[in-house]
């Protein structure tokens, strides 16, 4: 057995606080190591063109390699290990980077400890097999969940690229929250202008299959193989049969809440969610319809003159192969009812969301773009923005940054005074965030060009008075309280996850933080994978971003798509369980606890029945190494004596 | 009284607690020096009796951590281990082991604050427990197992 080990100094983040050459000369006297170096950065070409000098100079037939997270680099350096001849598995990496140098201040700890991980990892490679994993074919289609610009933008440039693409949007139409504003910062882009000729290409698309009212059920399978069954709900309208005339929603007789324009309004319990909504077809809500809660009705199925009304439709499950997914939930906004009593909780009318007062401005909202406040009708003068509700406030648990309040907020209120040239607006921030590009320019111009003033501090209360809402803040700069007398106030909410969001990642296997975004593979270098192998994150369900970011981000999500899909099949990972056919004795605790189906009976020829794993479908989680009774099945790369042996060599 | 010099043993799944315990590291979040981490796919992976073998080699303490109830890579990976883990648990008293010295839990991906909270109490319960005298325990347990 020849054994190299290659510790990384990873230029000081290692070297500060582990002597590297301490644990040099420790690995030296390990049993088996013939060969052991410290090297100033491993990952760089130099690094791994050491590794591979020393596995073709020395014959080494394993290697440790001391250094950063296995989760970081083990890819790299396995390959790296491939090109020196060696079965790439016969690799081990040993953590002493995020899991000692970083963490441990004192360099006697951290070198003591680093030498018990590195043997550790030589007791471990010792006792490694090479693997080998099989092939699967991938399935040349792809998934994508939600169909906002993220979704829209995925969904296309996969579709373009010849993948067949089933795009599933949980509302009645595509769009997601970009189609509700009026305009786009830093440009002032028409957002629908921009946004409405994508929703067309999609349903245009001969790639794309566009199911609306719809979620996803179940996801079963892996990377290049998902089943996947959506639940399409029931709208009772006969979707290929609609005509999108509207004269339902006409002649509906029941209101329903406007949620398209975030509650400003009043829609119908039959509608379309908004004039260029892609698909242009009617939706009905039970909840709000007379049919439904009084048991008759019946005028838009006898208005109807496509005949395309069903009250006795039924949630339907669609079921799909894919080999790949792309989330796209995108987000929702904050609700600051619950949390911020001293603004009213919603009490007061003029009192708004930043997202309603988008619909107030918006030509298609309801009320033309004329801004008029809810409780009179009046054109306000006097508009006061709060920026960094629900966000970046500890007080109500949400520490992040929205990272778009402070630029929506400079350019709704140049829209303002675009809207009302008499008008003044009011904006209370608590720094002003505007990194990208144009955005800072942009902000200023908010206060040169179009007036608006901005105070630096929090306001502490809100209330009406005599018709107005008497704001009462603080200007941390001037050092002095401020009471304005406001017409509208508006609040510039959050980003949360989307509803739901948590519950999905579930479904996906993917994994989410306390605030229920979707957690990326690697901050830096995995942006838009994530720990499940084929499954892709675009847009705001990983974090807070704008539209910019948001695009970006689904187009790189379809790039890696489209460079999985390209490839006919796909290497399965060889760290699979395993039977020892002689000692099994067919009891099939295995096959009972596997979550994959992936254990079967196999009957031997003497007719002696023992489990057999498809390699194909198991995953390589162990649960079945932990509960054979004789241990007879058994995890590569995880096996018994391979943990054993690395409890035996740290306790040492 | 507590013993300083003390070792523990961690096994962690792959995908959310050992993923935490980088996310700890990289944001420099000083933790004690006792902790030797094993990497598994999934704390479903966690044998009891691998949990027993580090206690008779002379492990201090034994620290076991995985995905969230419901957000096991494997789906239920982390469900077949609580139930191992919770009987283990119970176990211990009856092996002359201070249960003290053995703790499971869940951290995620993003929780690499507190896999370092996990990290320091643990630690100081281990200390606190071997310290008082439980020393004598573990050969007990080596005459058992």
């Amino acid at each position: 057995m020849r054994i190299g080990v290659f510790v990384c100094q990873c230029g000081t983040n290692i070297a500060a606080t582990v002597a590297t050459d301490r644990v040099v000369e420790a690995a030296r006297a390990m049993l088996g190591v013939i060969h052991a170096e410290s090297i100033q950065y491993t990952c760089s070409d130099p690094g791994q063109r050491a590794i591979i000098d020393a596995i073709q100079q020395k014959d080494l037939t394993r290697v440790v390699m001391a250094g950063c997270s296995p989760r970081m680099h083990e890819t790299t350096f396995r390959r790296a290990v491939q090109r020196g001849g060696m079965n790439p598995f016969m690799l081990e990496m040993v953590n002493i980077r995020e899991h000692c140098s970083w963490i441990h201040p004192d360099i006697d700890q951290g070198t003591l400890k680093a030498i018990d991980l590195v043997r550790k990892g030589v007791a471990r490679v010792r006792r490694q097999a090479p693997l080998s994993g099989s092939t699967v074919p991938v399935t040349r289609a792809a998934l994508v969940i939600g169909g906002g610009v993220a979704g829209i933008q995925a969904a296309l440039d996969m579709a373009d690229a010849g993948i067949p693409v089933t795009l599933v949007e949980k509302g009645p139409t595509i769009g997601g929250n970009m189609a509700r504003l009026d305009k786009t910062f830093p440009t002032l882009d028409c957002s629908s202008c921009i946004l409405t000729p994508r929703m067309v290409e999609v349903k245009n698309h001969d790639n794309i299959k566009l199911i609306v009212n719809a979620e996803v059920d179940q996801v079963r399978g892996h990377i290049g193989s998902f089943e996947v069954d959506i639940r399409r709900k029931a709208t009772c309208v006969i979707e290929q049969k609609c005509t999108g005339c509207m004269i339902c929603q006409e002649k509906c007789p029941s209101r329903a809440p406007d949620e398209f324009n975030a509650g400003m309004g009043e829609s119908k319990a039959i509608s379309i969610a908004f004039p260029q909504a892609v698909p242009l077809v009617a939706g009905l809500r039970k909840e709000h319809c007379r049919q439904f809660v009084k048991g008759r009705c019946g005028v838009c199925q006898k208005v109807c003159p496509a005949d395309a009304i069903d009250y006795e439709q039924e949630d339907e499950i669609v079921s799909g192969a894919f080999g790949a997914v792309v989330v796209a939930t995108g987000y929702d906004l904050y609700d600051w009812t619950g949390s911020y009593p001293t603004y009213g909780m919603g009490r007061y009318p003029d009192v708004i969301t930043s997202m309603q007062y988008e619909r107030l401005l918006s030509a298609s909202g309801p009320t033309g773009g004329h801004v008029r406040r809810p409780s009179d009708g009046a054109e306000p003068q006097q508009v006061v923005f709060i920026s960094c509700i629900g966000s970046r406030d500890e007080s109500v648990g949400r520490p992040q940054c929205c990272s778009v309040g402070c630029m929506y907020t400079a350019k709704q209120a140049i829209l303002t005074k675009e809207h009302i040239p008499d008008s003044q607006s009011y904006i209370f921030y608590i720094d002003i965030r505007a990194a990208g590009k144009g955005y800072d320019e942009f902000s200023r111009r908010a206060q040169t060009e179009f007036g608006a003033l901005y105070i630096r501090g929090r306001v502490g209360k809100i209330y009406p008075r005599g018709g107005k809402l008497i704001v009462m803040g603080t200007d941390t700069l001037a050092g002095e309280q401020v009471e304005i007398e406001a017409d509208l106030v508006v609040l510039a909410t959050g980003l949360t996850a989307a509803r739901g969001a948590g519950e999905l990642a579930r479904k996906l296997n993917i994994s989410y933080d306390g605030y229920e975004f979707f957690t990326e593979g690697h901050p830096k270098l995995k942006p838009v994978e994530t720990n499940t192998g084929g499954v892709f994150l675009a847009g705001a369900c990983q974090g807070p971003k704008d539209i910019p970011a948001t695009v970006a981000q689904a187009s790189a999500a379809a790039a890696k798509v489209i460079g999985l899909l390209s490839r006919g099949e796909l290497e399965t990972s060889p760290v699979v369980a395993a039977v020892d056919r002689n000692r099994c004795v067919g009891c099939f605790k295995c096959r009972d606890v596997c979550p994959y189906g992936a254990v079967e009976q196999e009957q031997l020829p003497g007719g002696r029945a023992v489990a057999h794993v498809i390699d194909s479908l198991c995953q390589g989680c162990g649960l079945c190494n932990v509960a054979c009774p004789p241990s007879t099945i058994s995890l590569k790369g995880y096996t018994d004596n391979q943990l054993i042996a690395e409890v035996v060599e740290v306790l040492r | 009284m507590s013993k300083e010099n003390v070792k523990i043993v961690g096994f962690l799944c792959n995908w959310c607690s050992y993923a935490g315990a980088d996310m700890a590291g990289t944001a420099r979040i000083r933790q004690p020096a006792q902790l030797r981490i094993v990497r598994l796919p999934c704390t479903g992976r966690v044998d009891p009796l691998l949990i027993l073998k580090a206690f008779q080699e002379g492990a201090d303490g034994v620290l076991v951590s995985g995905c969230h109830p419901g957000d096991c890579h494997y789906n239920e990976g982390n469900y077949h281990a609580r139930r191992r883990l919770e009987v283990l648990a119970r176990m211990l008293p009856a092996l002359g082991i201070d249960p003290a010295r053995f703790h499971y839990t869940w951290v995620s991906a993003s929780e690499g604050a507190r896999w370092a909270e996990v990290v320091e109490s643990f630690t100081g319960q281990v200390k606190q427990a071997v310290g008082g005298g439980s020393v004598s325990q573990t050969n007990e347990v080596d005459k058992m197992v």
